[in-house]
């Protein structure tokens, strides 16, 4: 009797399944950031239901699941980033060999910065990252450049993260170049790949707050706000592009170097699907 | 977590099950009519579930809540009553091979296209799943 039962519910699952990934394709023809955006959130808003907030989900996971959130809380009373965060503050007020420090790049306020980040410069037609331009200081100061993806150039992206906490995020294209780096990075987010053949939206839109296996799939909205991110799997801080690279393997895709055009093109539609969203990096997550 | 899904779920189902009595007919026959088969396959249905829970082959349960499989994920429909939803075998083939024939933006791998699992392969997990 119970197998009876089930099939009918099968099937409504089914259907409901097949109506939620219809919906939040946008259009092709013109690049409207803005537009994508109200779209890309009035989605979330009805895929979540009115029980999530959608600002609240700058804490990924945890905005969806109250025992995650519970044990979260805990975790963040004593959280695990924090000798890499010393770190960090400690390569801030360090001094190159030249005399000069971070603070020469970016300015002595270093509660300012993360939001700046990341945005479209005209002249260079490039998007300019925090992790970006950490190392560009570093080169123009006759320093060797950190490695991208975790170590001291987490460390000190965290450090100045956990600073701007609080900011929000203001990424936003203005120009025909910026948008068309916007529209590079939303392609990326949208198209399928990898020999198990997915995109970032199967598993971060249209399936977000289901279980994959045993992970509840986070909504890509505010998945930017909160990196670097500890990870307990690294056992350390990894950076966005980390995070990028192995969501690639996962579907089995070859993945793309950190600072890549390709993840800076998503990194850039990241956070201006999130733009107004708040800063509380760094994060920690299982 | 997972106790208190179940239990959500079965709570909704029940508001539904007037509405499937059509439905025992077909299952009540054809699990009848295997009965005798049972043990020959029982060895086939043991090489399928490997395939189907193997994370690196079939991973069925990354999506699908499957008898005998835990940490099942819900991105699919719980893979039950698999004769009565397909009456035919080759269909079941058809949706494990290529899911995207019924459905061109599906999450759901395309085990055959993509050579995830072999046709022989496909045909195992078919048993297994037939058998749920
Ligand atoms: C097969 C499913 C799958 C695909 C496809 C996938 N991811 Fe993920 N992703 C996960 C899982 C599982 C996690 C860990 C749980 C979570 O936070 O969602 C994760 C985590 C993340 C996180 C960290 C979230 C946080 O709060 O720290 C980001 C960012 C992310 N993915 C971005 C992407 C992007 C961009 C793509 C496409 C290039 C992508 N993912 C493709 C499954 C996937
Ligand atoms: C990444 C997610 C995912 C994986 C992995 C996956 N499926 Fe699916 N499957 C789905 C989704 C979603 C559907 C719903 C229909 C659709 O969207 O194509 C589905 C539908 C089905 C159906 C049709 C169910 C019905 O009642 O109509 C069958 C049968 C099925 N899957 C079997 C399998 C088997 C067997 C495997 C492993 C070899 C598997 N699936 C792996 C996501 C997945």
């Amino acid at each position: 009797m119970k197998k009876l039962i089930t099939t009918a519910a099968v099937m409504a699952i089914g259907a409901a399944i097949g109506l939620s990934s219809m919906a939040v394709q946008a259009k092709e023809t013109t690049i409207d950031p803005a537009a994508d955006r109200e779209a890309f959130r009035n989605f979330f808003k009805k895929h979540l239901g009115d029980k999530i907030k959608l600002d609240d989900l700058k804490d990924g996971v945890y905005a969806l699941d109250e025992d995650a959130r519970s044990q979260w809380e805990e975790i963040e009373e004593f959280p695990p980033y924090e000798i890499e965060l010393d770190k960090g503050e400690e390569l801030w007020n360090k001094k190159f060999k030249n005399g000069k420090s971070f603070a020469d790049c970016f300015g002595k306020d270093v509660s300012k910065i993360r939001a700046k980040y990341p945005y479209h410069d005209e002249k260079t037609d490039t998007i300019v990252t925090l992790e970006g331009d950490i190392n560009k200081c570093l080169k123009d100061n006759g320093e060797k450049p950190f490695k991208w993806k975790k170590g001291k150039i987490a460390d000190l992206s965290a450090y100045i993260s956990y600073e701007g906490r609080g900011q929000k995020i203001t990424t936003e294209p203005k120009t025909d170049k910026a948008k068309a780096w916007y529209d590079k990075g939303k392609k990326f987010f949208y198209a399928k790949r990898g020999q198990l053949n997915m995109a970032c939206a199967d598993c971060h839109v249209y399936n977000s707050n289901r279980r994959i296996r045993g992970d509840l799939l986070s909504p890509a909205l505010g998945h930017v706000t909160h990196f670097p991110v500890f990870r307990s799997k690294w056992g350390n801080l990894g950076t966005l592009h980390r995070r990028y690279g192995g969501c690639n393997k996962q579907v089995r895709a070859k993945p793309f170097k950190a600072q890549s055009d390709e993840y800076k093109a998503l990194e850039y539609f990241q956070y201006v699907m999130s733009n107004g969203m708040e800063f509380n990096g760094p994060g920690a997550r299982k | 977590m997972r106790a208190v899904c179940r239990i959500a779920s079965l709570s909704k189902i029940s508001t539904v099950a007037a509405s499937v009595l059509t439905l025992a007919g077909i299952v009540g026959l054809s699990s009848a009519a295997l009965a005798g088969d049972d043990k020959k396959a029982d060895a086939t249905h043991e090489e399928g579930k490997k395939l189907a829970f193997d994370k690196k082959k079939g991973n069925c349960l990354a999506c699908h809540l499957i008898a005998g499989g835990d940490q099942a994920g819900n991105i699919g429909p719980p893979l039950v009553a698999m004769k009565a939803r397909f009456p035919k075998k080759e269909d079941l083939h058809a949706q494990i091979y290529d899911a995207r024939v019924k459905n061109p933006n599906t999450i759901m791998i395309p085990f055959g296209p993509h050579k995830v699992l072999t046709d022989k392969e496909i045909d195992k997990v078919v048993d297994f799943i037939y058998s749920l």
